[in-house]
């Protein structure tokens, strides 16, 4: 009885971290989509994108381990890359768009604060 | 540090050959005996305690993956929030780290805390040119991002 108790608690548990980072990146592609301009989608895409990545991978390693008894280490190391290219990927392409001459999005009749602009403008 | 490792990893392989069992597992427990003892004989071996510093890694880590939940909450919220009320733009952030490993790891640690992205490092490595959500905030994220994570970096690095 006991056995079975724990598996319906890990199953629930399995189940709630695949929908936890489903959620989370349905949630970075609407924010794609919604947000207005470059910058701004940077911020959907990288960290929803990453949490909901690590909630999947975190999901399957359960599965992987209460249905198949095997620990898969490649899992844990997709979670450590995402983590470790996710930003620098972001920081990339804001530092590109910036170089081709994006500016930021800003409400109409609000002027823009671009400090990196300005410091480019001084030199 | 490099001898205090030396040893760590020689009472490590020694507790494998002394428990015959040459698997991970062994090496492993192994270890955390080596590390135990290291610390308890800290005071006659020079140098600091290194896993010390390991420790800091590890809170650095953690606090890493708080400020990532807390940031994909933010970000989800402001995705469904309706209408367009906020007002992205790009400040400017004074770092006191120097070396290129410190600044990589705090620009990466800007780009997924809330509502900050990290856009361009200065040539002098001074500065961090930091995209907001909302520009109105920016110096209680600037206060934030000095007050956690350099700290917490320069306590791993230093």
């Amino acid at each position: 009885m006991t056995g079975t108790t724990t598996e319906v608690i890990l199953d629930i548990l399995i189940i709630v971290l695949l929908l936890f980072g489903t959620f989370f990146i349905l949630s970075a592609t609407i924010g794609v989509i919604r947000f207005p301009d470059v910058y701004t989608r940077l911020h959907a895409s990288t960290k929803a994108a990453t949490l909901g990545i690590a909630g999947i991978m975190i999901g399957a390693f359960i599965f992987l381990y209460t249905e198949l008894n095997m620990i898969s280490g490649k899992l844990i190391l997709g979670i450590i890359f995402v983590l470790l290219t996710a930003p620098v990927s972001a920081h990339m392409l804001g530092r590109a768009a910036h170089q081709l001459g994006v500016m930021p999005w800003t409400k109409t009749g609000s002027e823009v604060k671009d400090a990196f602009a300005e410091s480019k403008k001084r030199k | 540090m490099p001898l205090q490792l030396i040893i760590n990893l020689i009472i490590a392989i020694m507790w494998m050959f002394l428990s015959e069992s040459y698997t991970f597992v062994s090496f492993f427990s192994g270890f955390l005996i080596g590390a135990l003892l290291l610390f308890v004989l800290r005071r006659f071996i020079p140098d600091a305690f290194y896993l010390h510093r390991g420790w800091k890694m590890l809170c650095l880590v953690f606090l890493f993956i708080k400020e990532l939940l807390l940031s994909n909450i933010d970000i989800v919220k402001w995705v469904y929030r309706p209408g367009k009320n906020y007002r992205p733009g790009i400040f400017e952030l004074p770092t006191d780290l120097r070396s290129n490993w410190e600044i990589t790891i705090l620009t990466s640690l800007i780009s997924l805390t809330p509502g900050t992205l990290s856009v361009a490092v200065s040539d002098d490595n001074q500065k961090i040119y930091v995209h907001a959500m909302d520009i109105e905030d920016s110096e209680i994220a600037i206060s934030a991002i000095k007050d956690t994570f350099e700290k917490a970096i320069m306590e791993v690095t230093r």
